[in-house]
């Protein structure tokens, strides 16, 4: 006999006790915990995810659409960086105030290359509210899961409002459960000394999450 | 289940060593007070909790329910998403597995990220007699390899050492493994936390094969779910070419949906936090990102047994936390490895029994190594009624009786006058006599009672006389014991 065959027949003498009849799945879960906490504008979402961000010590930068490239280009410069990561679908213009090498993250390209290399800059697919995250979902301007790993510097961009939704519920509904997905709540973290928080272990040590307005303002070029 | 550490002594005995030990105490306190009182002030943001709670239990009692429809739906869709399902009876069967799954890749070492379904089959030390080097990336289970130690909490597994300690490991180990310690290096976390770094970089980078557990599968969508903070995690599952993870097949959750319900309670139960820094979600293998050969083994090891039980599978239910650890007043006294088992605390006292069975010393005595006083049960966000499903394995202890051991019923003899019940009485006289141990469980007891009117468990009836079982007393604990232990012949 199989493995498997052993192992669910063992489940189904285990389980002699359920009747045929029980409870469907439906019915089983009471559903009746909250869809979001509280009651909130939308601008009051947007600020919430802004404060859960830095919170968990993500620095956050907010901007209009149209200063989003000198606010990348600043980031960038600020941090000395020589050489950005770039997913293959990134909107160009967010790239267009830095001279900073660009790197594409190539299918041959090894752990070690992208180790070489200083940042990197990405979309996000949704933002949780509530709990400070940022959701990446390997879409064409977030890349591999790779890149937003092995550099120490990640900037991930967030359009707001659109992006943005209150709560852990939502963001499931809003994601293809298809894809790989990361949840990122803030740089990497250990507790594991005695209990004294520590960021930065082997993700990006820094995180750096820009909340730009994709509502169009009077000086918005796009 | 295999992984009973070698010679480990009966709860007791092993307790005793440990409220010996100064800096093991004084550091488990430390650190469960410290995220206890974090773990309150997070539940308490969310004004829904109890119905999270609610739902989560009955996510999975369905699940339990219902497990090999749904371990067949979980194998169809992972196998759909392009990954490969092996099933294992036993630990023993898992290792070969694995090792056999390694050697096929032609290589020698792997990365590991923390994963408890991996220490409890002891699958790092089957590896190793096999010529496969694994190591371990979390922060604190490099600690405890390097520190050729033991596990002492599921969540902090290197908590019973101090930062100086964990520089000299360090500095003396790392060297043998791989990248040494940086010279100079000093005891703040900060800087340890950055010798972890460099020296585990390097492994990453080359690395060609990972090993994981998952805390969560979706039989619906085959979706694999870890939930970590360091970004090890994250690194085992996505640099190497082959990724291969076991998992107790009580993992299973049916929908996506629910794990709207577990995403939200696990993190604040766990590490006291709103959402952890790092959750990876996986299905099967993704073109041209991360691991291109995904293999999920499902294990079973005493599984299968537990279910069996229709009081003691809640324990099924357990989603890893850790919270009841750090409420229990015998934990923070006795320490994690008084329990014998990678699954320490009051989760462990129910949940090794039952999947090895009672026969040993520790595990006979593990349903005593409780004050029943029920703070576990509170904080559990699924509900586990630990006090219940202790004093059910008391009485199977105590009684003998039918019980299910690798898929076949048999019936164990009473432990009255053997070693087990000796060694199950002294555990019960050490949780009851410490008061210490005692005091801060009973204000969460009476908690408990204020908010939760149960019924109490009724088998208890099986220890008589002196030896009747204290069924969640109603009056503080110590009351109870001064009267009925107390002053000879007192009230009964
Ligand atoms: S028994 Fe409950 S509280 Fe304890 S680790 Fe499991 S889920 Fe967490």
């Amino acid at each position: 006999m199989s493995s498997r065959d052993r192992i669910l027949g063992r489940v189904q003498r285990a389980l002699a006790d359920v009747p045929q009849d029980d409870t469907p799945y439906e019915q089983a879960i009471p559903r009746d915990y909250l869809r979001e906490h509280g009651a909130r504008r939308v601008a009051e979402t947007v600020d919430l995810l802004a404060e859960n961000l830095a919170d968990y010590r993500a620095l956050v930068h907010r901007c209009a659409a149209g200063e989003l490239p000198t606010v990348i280009a600043g980031l960038l410069a600020d941090r000395k960086a020589t050489s950005v990561l770039v997913p293959p679908g990134l909107d160009e213009d967010w790239l267009a105030a830095t001279e900073v090498t660009r790197v594409a993250d190539r299918p041959e390209s090894t752990p070690q290359e992208l180790d070489r290399v200083d940042s990197v800059v990405t979309a996000c697919a949704v933002a949780v509210a509530e709990t400070g995250t940022i959701v990446l979902d390997g879409g064409p301007d977030q890349g591999r899961r790779r890149v937003t790993l092995v550099p120490d510097h990640h900037i991930c961009v967030v359009r707001v409002p659109d992006q943005v939704v209150s709560s852990v519920p939502q963001a499931l509904e809003r994601l293809d459960p298809t894809r790989a997905l990361t949840w990122i709540s803030g740089p990497s973290a250990t507790s594991d000394i005695e209990l004294d928080r520590v960021e930065g272990v082997h993700g990006p040590r820094t995180l750096e999450v820009v909340l730009v307005e994709s509502g169009s303002g009077p000086d918005d070029p796009c | 289940m295999s992984g009973t550490y070698l010679g480990m002594p009966a709860f007791p005995v092993a307790a005793h060593e440990a409220v010996a030990n100064e800096t093991l105490r004084g550091n488990l306190r430390h650190a469960t007070h410290t995220i206890r009182a974090k773990r309150a002030k997070a539940v308490a943001e969310v004004s829904d909790w109890a119905e999270l709670r609610e739902a989560g239990k009955r996510i999975k009692d369905h699940t339990l329910r219902h497990l090999d429809r749904y371990l067949e739906q979980l194998e169809a869709s992972v196998t759909a998403a392009g990954g490969t399902v092996h099933w294992a009876a036993d630990a023993d069967e898992a290792n070969r597995i694995v090792a056999d799954l390694v050697k096929e890749t032609g290589e020698s070492e792997v990365v590991k990220v923390k994963s408890m379904a991996t220490q409890e089959i002891g699958l790092n030390e089957a590896l190793e007699a096999e010529g496969i080097h694994a190591y371990e990336t979390d922060l604190a289970e490099l600690i405890v390899q390097l520190g050729k130690d033991r596990p002492s909490h599921i969540l902090v597994p290197a908590i019973h050492r101090n930062r100086g300690e964990i520089r000299d490991i360090f500095r003396s180990e790392m060297g043998e493994w791989g990248r040494p310690a940086p010279e100079g290096l000093t005891d703040t976390p900060a800087e340890l936390a950055e010798a972890a770094r460099l020296h585990l970089r390097e492994k990453f980078l080359r690395a060609k094969v990972g090993i994981s557990g998952a805390n969560f599968m979706v039989a619906e969508t085959g979706t694999l779910v870890v939930v970590e903070s360091e970004g090890n995690g994250r690194m085992c599952l996505t640099l190497p070419e082959t990724l291969i993870s076991v998992v107790g097949i009580e993992k299973i959750v049916p929908t996506w949906r629910d794990l709207e319900v577990f995403l939200q309670t696990l993190p604040r139960s766990s590490t006291a936090e709103r959402m952890n820094p790092y959750t990876s979600m996986w299905t099967g293998t993704t073109d041209g990102d991360g691991p291109q050969n995904f293999h999920l083994v499902l294990l079973d090891n005493g599984r299968t047994d537990t279910l069996a039980d229709e009081v003691g599978r809640q324990a099924l239910r357990c989603i890893r936390c850790s919270a009841c650890l750090n409420v229990c007043p015998v934990y923070e006294r006795a320490g994690g490895h008084a329990y014998g088992s990678v699954y320490p605390g009051p989760i462990g006292a129910i949940l090794s029994p039952q999947l090895r069975g009672t026969q040993s010393a520790i595990d006979a005595s593990l349903p005593y190594a409780s004050s029943l006083c029920g703070a576990c049960y509170e904080v559990c966000p699924v509900a586990i009624d630990i006090p219940e499903v202790l004093v059910h394995l008391r009485e199977r202890v105590a009684e003998g009786g039918e019980v299910v051991r690798e898929g076949n019923k048999v019936v164990l003899q009473p432990a009255k006058g053997h070693a087990a019940e000796r060694a199950a009485m002294r555990a019960a006289r050490w949780a009851f006599t410490h008061p210490g141990a005692l005091r801060g469980g009973q204000r969460l007891a009476s908690r408990t009672r204020r908010l939760h009117p149960r019924s109490l468990p009724g088998p208890g009836r099986a220890w008589s006389g002196t030896r009747d079982l204290p069924a969640l007393p109603a009056e503080p604990f110590r009351d109870w014991w001064q009267r009925t232990h107390g002053s000879k012949g007192a009230a009964k």
